[in-house]
């Protein structure tokens, strides 16, 4: 494979995004198309690697590319997906793309519409943009140098997306807070790299950031337990892990419609997927001893979160909430250690990713027509926006867990997996699905069904072409999966093989 | 006797004495509307110097010339080509100065301060080191003081003579104390002399520290660092740069040599303090840094803290860790340039020094404020840009050294910075001003500017992207140390 396919995924967005920030600031419209244009490449290209790793029955890692970056110290710019990363690469394309489709908007002064971003949208396509290279560049990453770096280019644009274009009541407060946690988990798992690359030095002798080089490192037993809690913990702050969870549903809820898409779309599973490859894969040891504690903590995140979400009068909060619950079943999943529960976990950060992403952008539909996200002040939209109706019904699916959406195709072997672990964690973790049919079914009769408040009426404008795309794209992602599960979970088992050899088969 | 080596040893100096000579003679007759030229002599001159310096004034094995007062190798030619790098700019940035541009007298003092500088760099005897911090210091002090009619300026020029003038006095005392003890003066001497066996470890104590005093204060570290926010407040903005990258950058020259060559023996002592004088450091730069409401006030602590990150590789003592601190010095010289650059171009314009008069300061100027955001970003230790990976290199010596705690100390320190630093980019990105219209007035930009402040952006990602170059000669700088 000689195509650099991994690189040119990793580094267009930046591209663009230089070349944007290049074009006259009142060229709105110009600045919007290469957004669209990349965005749309970025979908084609991360669809290729996944159709080519699927129909190629992949194992392990695949398309390598590695290019000699700092050999004195052993840091090499080293790209590779394996069945774990290739979903959430195409999740990060398919986030990208209607991201930008979402934002695109609309504006009419006459008829008081002003949806998707108007203020600066030269900037804001720049920022998401290099937000999006960082997370394309953590999922790809096979040296851990690398993923720092990638990762903290993928934290900071946060800050600014959601303090320039956030909702204005909390955006300032929100993305501070969201930037120092965030920032915080990083740093702390990097003290745990730089001590496990160093460890690695006297153990073997090797100078090498390899994070496959380092599955090998003969970390001993007593290092493991105590590195494994800071690095693991260290990420998974950005997975929203209970007690870390604080920042996420603040963020979500002040940031603006698209980047509320990325961050539970796609830098949550950013967090998860960074903790599982960091934390597990390279301290299995450790993984085994403290995993009843993640267990534990992940067992609180899944139900405490739904309860959350579910009295919750903010829609924009309720789904934050339940993005904690969701992202608490991923950590689950991956805490029982087990082949079914790995799997689960392995979907599921696909299913939610594209489950969240539609339910944040049909939220901004309405509050960009409606202005409110208060669900007792909305009704009827049903007949005012089927199509984003729709959406977020199939959306409420996937996110009960119905069969036949990916969210079913997820959740069930995440309970198997806990079930043989610890079967009376499976059955009080399985109290959040009720309470999340609940939520969601109270959500959507009230938004859209019943008749439309009065103030509302004739003030809803009908959504865009593109708004349209891009919720059919996400719809039938969790339709397709939901019904031919063969398209991703083997593919995901693959990976999950891997990751239980280092476990020791256990 | 005078060998090639010996004129390829302190070329760069001659270069800018010539150019300062050249300077002083043709500038009187300069109308009053060219005089601003001086600038582009000086950075141009420079540039031309940095250049010539590549070409033919490399050093070979390290050598000690000059009767063993000059040490020519890899360590000093690299800061001096930083500091040299550091006065262009710094001459670039002067040039469209309101009231020290047009002054000749300002970009000689420049020249005179750079060559003690490069002097302190590569000194190997305790009277050359001494005579070359003065040379770099007494020019700054009046360039500290520049602005006559300004209050401010003439405060910040006493207090920086009176705090330099103390410390160096107490540091003299150290070297004379050294001599006395050791009885010779020549660094690489030294070594021999100052063993474990022939000094008590509390002598060797009470001469690191006053040693450290003179140093410390160069480096603005604390408790030697009161002056530096003053200082930085009143001074011209291009000198409070000039000061707060080549000045440090000088003086962690010095450190680096001298504790690394002459007191090797007593490392568990001096690492002790210094990791100790780090961590305070750190802290207190970050956490006055976020009261403050002057964007050079917060420049100043912020400048106070990176010299605790940087510390932390002098404190691993190791190959790698001297390594880490001159690629860290190189990172923050190119940053804090781009960000005294940028204030400097914003308070030409607007005559205002306050952090809330950056309000709305991105839609008056997108370029300025991502260039803002570019040098605020890579303080704060964010990839791309050079500060990222500056941090990394020291904090993995940290831990190659087994100074854990110090690491989490600093890594805890960034995330402190990332506050204020994201505080500060609030009003740039975030705030309006209060009056719409005002945000109409663009902050232009002019030529001299444009040149500095596109170079330094580009100089802050490269070092934070294609960083292998600038490290493999930091690690050929660090070398000889070893």
């Amino acid at each position: 494979m000689n195509f650099p396919i991994l690189s040119i995924i990793t580094f267009l967005p930046f591209v663009a995004a230089v070349i944007m920030l290049m074009v006259p600031a009142d060229r709105k419209t110009e600045v919007r198309g290469i957004a669209l244009a990349t965005a749309s490449m970025e979908l084609l290209l991360s669809g290729w690697l996944y159709f080519q790793y699927l129909t190629g029955h992949m194992t392990g890692y695949q398309f390598i590319e590695t290019y000699k970056w700092l050999p004195a110290l052993g840091i090499s710019l080293k790209f590779g997906v394996d069945g774990m990363s290739t979903p959430l690469v195409l999740l990060t394309g398919i986030v990208m793309f209607t991201g930008v489709l979402i934002s695109w908007g609309v504006y009419d002064e006459e008829h008081h519409i002003s949806a998707g971003i108007q203020d600066r949208p030269r900037e804001f396509f720049a920022f998401l943009f290099l937000l999006a290279g960082g997370v394309f560049g953590v999922f790809v990453s096979l040296d851990l140098f690398m993923l720092f770096f990638f990762y903290e280019i993928a934290v900071f644009p946060m800050y600014l997306l959601i303090a320039i274009w956030g909702w204005v009541k909390t955006r300032e407060y929100a993305a501070m807070k969201l930037t120092l946690y965030l920032f915080i988990g990083s740093v702390v798992a990097l003290v745990g790299a730089l001590v496990m690359y160093w460890t690695q030095y006297q153990n073997t002798g090797v100078l090498s950031f390899d994070m496959i080089q380092m599955e090998s490192a003969g970390f001993s037993a007593a290092f493991q337990y105590a590195w494994f809690l800071p690095v693991f913990f260290g990420f998974a702050v950005l997975g929203g892990i209970w007690p870390f969870h604080n920042w996420s549903p603040d963020g979500h809820v002040a940031a603006p419609t698209a980047v509320s898409m990325f961050h539970a779309g796609v830098l949550m599973k950013l967090g998860a997927f960074a903790a599982l490859r960091v934390g597990i894969m390279l301290l299995p040891e450790g993984a085994k001893q403290w995993s009843w504690l993640v267990m534990a903590f992940a067992g609180v995140a899944v139900v405490y979160g739904a309860y959350i979400a579910f009295v919750q009068t903010d829609l924009k909060y309720m789904i934050g909430f339940s993005s904690v619950s969701h992202m608490g079943l991923v950590v689950l999943g991956v805490s029982t250690l087990n082949h079914d529960g790995l799997v689960g976990a392995g979907v599921q950060m696909f299913s939610h990713g594209v489950m969240t992403a539609l339910f944040f952008a049909v939220t901004g539909m309405i509050y960009d027509r409606s202005h409110t996200r208060q669900i007792p002040e909305l009704g009827g939209m049903m007949k005012a926006l089927p199509f984003a109706g729709i959406g977020f019904i199939i959306g409420g699916l996937v996110s009960m867990g119905m069969p036949g959406f990916s969210g079913f195709v997820a959740e069930f072997p995440i309970f198997m997996g806990v079930w043989g672990r610890q079967w009376m964690l499976a059955v009080v973790a399985s109290i959040s699905i009720i309470i999340t049919a609940a939520y969601i079914m109270i959500a959507i009769r009230r938004v859209f069904f019943g008749p439309m408040p009065e103030k509302l009426e004739g003030h809803i404008s009908p959504i865009t072409t593109l708004d349209k795309v891009a919720i059919f794209t996400l719809s039938s992602c969790m339709v397709i999966i939901g019904i031919f599960p063969a398209v991703m979970v083997p593919m995901v088992e693959t990976g999950v093989k891997h990751i239980l050899d280092l476990l020791g088969g256990a | 006797m005078f060998t090639p080596v010996m004129f390829a040893s302190i070329l760069p100096e001659i270069l800018i004495l010539a150019l300062a000579v050249i300077l002083l003679c043709v500038e009187p007759f300069w109308k009053e509307d060219q005089r601003r030229n001086a600038g582009w002599l000086t950075a141009g001159g420079l540039f031309v110097t940095i250049i010539v310096s590549l070409l033919f004034g490399q050093p070979g094995e390290p050598i000690s010339v000059f009767g063993g007062m000059i040490r020519f190798d890899w360590l000093g030619f690299f800061f001096k080509i930083l500091f040299m790098f550091s006065a262009a700019v710094t001459a670039l940035l002067l040039m469209d100065h309101e009231k020290a541009g047009r002054r000749g007298e300002a970009y000689v003092l420049l020249l005179a301060s750079l060559i003690g500088m490069n002097l302190m760099a590569v000194s190997a005897d305790l009277i050359m080191l001494y005579l070359a911090i003065e040379t770099a210091s007494i020019p700054l002090y009046i360039l500290a003081g520049f602005l006559l009619v300004d209050d401010r300026s003439t405060e910040a020029g006493f207090k920086y003579l009176l705090f330099g003038t103390l410390a160096s006095t107490i540091m003299l005392y150290g070297f004379s104390l050294l001599f006395g003890f050791a009885g010779t003066t020549n660094l690489y001497k030294l070594s021999e002399m100052l063993t474990v066996g022939s000094l008590s470890p509390l002598l060797a104590f009470g001469l690191v520290v006053l040693v450290l005093v003179g140093i410390g204060f160069k480096l603005a570290i604390v408790p030697f660092h009161f002056w530096a926010p003053d200082v930085y407040e009143g001074s011209p903005t291009p000198v409070a740069g000039f000061l707060s990258t080549a000045s440090k950058a000088a003086g962690f020259s010095v450190i680096v040599r001298f504790f690394f060559v002459a007191f090797p023996e007593f490392a568990p002592s001096w690492t002790l303090i210094l990791a100790a004088l780090s961590a305070i450091t750190m802290t207190v730069g970050n956490l006055l840094a976020m009261s403050q409401t002057n964007v050079k006030r917060l420049l100043a602590y912020s400048s106070i803290a990176h010299a605790g990150y940087a510390l932390i590789g002098v404190v691993a003592f190791s190959q790698l860790g001297a390594t880490s601190v001159v690629f860290y010095l190189a990172a923050y010289i190119v940053t804090n340039l781009l960000a005294f650059g940028v204030i400097m171009a914003f308070s030409r314009v607007t005559g205002l020094d306050d952090i809330k008069d950056y309000a709305g300061m991105s839609r008056r100027n997108p370029w300025l404020g991502l260039m803002m955001l570019s040098a605020f970003l890579s303080l704060a230790g964010m990839p791309p840009f050079g500060g990222f990976v500056g941090k990394v290199f020291v904090f993995a010596a940290g831990v190659q050294a087994g100074y854990t705690w110090l690491v989490v100390v600093g890594i805890l320190n960034s995330i402190l910075g990332v506050y204020d630093y994201l505080n500060a980019m609030k009003y740039v990105y975030l705030y309006r001003m209060p009056n719409e219209d005002e945000e109409k007035h663009p902050v232009p930009l002019t030529r001299p500017y444009a040149i500095a402040l596109v170079i330094l952006t580009i100089g802050v990602i490269l070092v934070g992207t294609v960083f292998a170059p600038w490290f493999s000669w930091s690690d050929a700088a660090a070398l000889n140390l070893f």
